[in-house]
């Protein structure tokens, strides 16, 4: 079994809905092997895509703990867990999430803007990862001018610029025809295959989470099967 | 390298609804506009007094400017140490055809009345003509051009202080010496005006409203004002002496709640816009929380996306803004030849635009203010969850 990169005890999440407090996750262990490719399925409302967002640094959990790569990142102030998702996590959204004004080329460089690197090194960098994902000849087209299946591989390859540890999917091709879908998967594939990355994914499909190495099975907040790293 | 991005988002972000971008633009351009115009009426009522000669001074009663003084007061006047020469001068108040052609009129001592104001520039022949016809008057050039006065022409007036039918040959047009000069005004014989009233009203005859006194030193304007003052101390008509400058300050002050309101529209109208400006803001806002909240997952900070929203308002409002004060002088112009009995000069200070350019800067500010609040308040997994 691989070192786990990401450590989940006891990991609680409450919301408030009014007055009324509304249990999302309850008590949740999880571990995750650095290389994994896990997929985190459950009917709506079972908390999984809380459980990503808690995994991704961008929510916080009410109670337990919740590691990743040793740092407990629930710990951290704002700005510094900021700057960890920054370095550390690369995030592929359902609906690509991909800012309207800015053309492929400068999407994909966003990310680059929190590092140090200059002009032509992100550059290098940007279009390295657009070759990754088949978009040389759309580095300057905006997202309106793209397909689905096109933004998200955008999507994609902005997730990947910075080299993060982690990358979070939501419901990557949820939004996306079939061929487009296994584009995707197929490029996920990839980036765990050839390039290491752990990746944490959202699905309802089963086809999609098949793609794993793992699946972990949610309901009503609770885990059901799949708990320990590989 | 961030400042550089926030801008060129700024820009992008402004162009995406081109309408309502161009209508807010619009709308702040015509705010500024109107805060210019509103700020230039004010200036230019201040403008009169200020271009009061500290070299003249004026002696009107001490009771009240529409209480006369003997005309006699000029000899003694003229006695007071530090006094160089003295004129005078007398509302007339006459209506030209009709009540709407108003015009400054007064009676004043042909023979120094234009000693005393070397600004008004007469030909020497036309002053002499002036100075010979008892019932020569002499016109401003702007007013002469307004109503297609040359030399030679009758005028007739209808007297209301000094009651009948009165006719003027206009003798000369003087021309100001700078385009500050007021070149509006109608001038008469005092003394032609008086002897006919001597008659018809006894009560109003050798009396004058105004003595100029052009003094040596004008930094001995107060003594020597104190000094005419007390001449007519405990007299019937006791005096008060101003410079000039403070003379017509008196007058504006007659008129201070009229400019006191229109100095406050002009800040009501950058109140007004500054909501306008807030709404567009937080609707453009609300639309852009899910690309907010994706630029916070992917590491940026809340300051980050405040200041994206501080660019976008700010630029938002400097364009509409320097666009403003662009058209501010060509609207100036026009509404300056709409208004020339009323202003002398009609000009947008330097003030003016500075205060413009502030405006539209908080503006932007105000406008910014709550939705960058609210961008760093929203969660990023709400803000995702945000329908665009």
């Amino acid at each position: 079994m691989s070192s786990s990169l990401i450590s989940i005890r006891e990991l609680s999440k409450t919301y408030r809905r009014g007055n009324q407090p509304v249990p999302v996750l309850l008590g949740i262990d999880l571990e995750i092997a650095a290389g994994d490719y896990v997929s985190l399925m459950g009917p709506s409302g079972s908390g999984k895509s809380t459980l990503l967002n808690l995994i991704a640094g961008i929510d916080k959990p009410s109670s337990g703990s919740l590691l990743i790569d040793g740092i407990d990142i629930a710990a951290l102030p704002e700005n510094d867990l900021a700057a960890w998702r920054a370095a550390n996590v690369g995030f592929v959204f359902q609906f690509y999430n991909l800012m309207p004004v800015l053309d492929a080329f400068e999407n994909v460089e966003l990310p680059l803007l929190l590092t140090g690197l200059n002009r032509a090194e992100r550059r290098e960098h940007v279009e390295t990862a657009l070759a990754m994902v088949g978009l040389s000849d759309r580095m300057d087209h905006y997202p309106n001018e793209l397909s689905g299946g096109q933004q998200q591989r955008v999507a994609i390859a902005r997730a990947l610029i910075t080299d993060p540890t982690l990358i979070v999917a939501d419901e990557p091709t949820g939004d996306l025809d079939r061929q487009s879908a296994d584009d995707v998967l197929n490029l996920l594939d990839r980036l765990n295959g050839e390039l290491g990355k752990t990746i944490v994914m959202v699905t309802h499909d089963p086809k999609c989470a098949n793609r794993a190495k793992r699946q972990v099975h949610l309901e009503k907040g609770v885990l059901l099967s799949g708990s320990g790293a590989h | 390298m961030l400042y550089g991005y926030v801008l060129k988002l700024a820009r992008k972000n402004m162009l995406r609804h081109r309408l309502r971008t161009g209508l807010t633009m619009a709308g702040i351009a015509i705010a500024i506009v109107s805060f210019g115009l509103l700020r230039t009426v004010v200036d230019s009522w201040y403008a009169g007094a200020e271009l009061g000669s500290s070299g003249r001074l004026i002696t009107r009663s001490e009771a009240s400017l529409s209480f006369p003084l003997p005309a006699t007061y000029s000899e003694r006047i003229r006695k007071v140490p530090g006094v160089r020469s003295v004129t005078f001068a007398n509302w007339f108040g006459g209506i030209y055809i009709d009540e709407k052609n108003f015009f400054a009129q007064f009676a004043v001592d042909a023979q120094s009345y234009f000693d005393l104001y070397p600004e008004f520039r007469v030909a020497p022949a036309e002053l002499a003509d002036f100075k010979r016809d008892r019932r020569g008057a002499i016109v401003g050039r702007k007013l002469a051009k307004k109503y297609g006065w040359k030399v030679g022409d009758q005028v007739p007036l209808r007297g209301t202080i000094y009651p009948g039918n009165w006719s003027f040959t206009i003798r000369g047009i003087y021309q100001g010496a700078d385009d500050k000069t007021d070149e509006n005004q109608f001038l008469m014989h005092w003394h032609y005006v008086n002897e006919t009233i001597k008659a018809l009203l006894p009560s109003l005859a050798d009396k004058v409203g105004v003595f100029i006194v052009d003094i040596r030193d004008p930094a001995q304007a107060a003594a020597v004002s104190a000094a005419i003052d007390s001449s007519f101390k405990n007299s019937l008509a006791e005096t008060r002496t101003e410079t000039q400058k403070a003379f017509q300050l008196g007058f504006i002050a007659m008129v201070d709640t009229i400019l006191l309101a229109i100095q406050t529209v002009a800040y009501v109208v950058v109140l007004i816009i500054m909501a306008v400006m807030a709404n567009t803001m937080a609707m453009a806002a609300r639309e852009r929380m899910r690309e907010y909240a994706t630029l916070k997952a992917l590491g940026f900070s809340d300051g980050f996306v405040s200041l994206l929203i501080f660019g976008e308002s700010l630029a938002l409002s400097l364009a509409g803004g320097l666009l403003g004060i662009l058209l501010t002088f060509p609207a100036a112009a026009s509404f300056f030849r709409a208004t020339r009995d009323l202003f002398v000069v009609f000009e947008v200070r330097p003030e003016t635009v500075l205060l413009q350019l502030g405006s539209a800067v908080l503006i932007g500010v105000f406008a910014a203010l709550a939705p960058a609040i609210n961008s760093t308040r929203v969660r990023i997994v709400d803000g995702l969850r945000a329908v665009t």
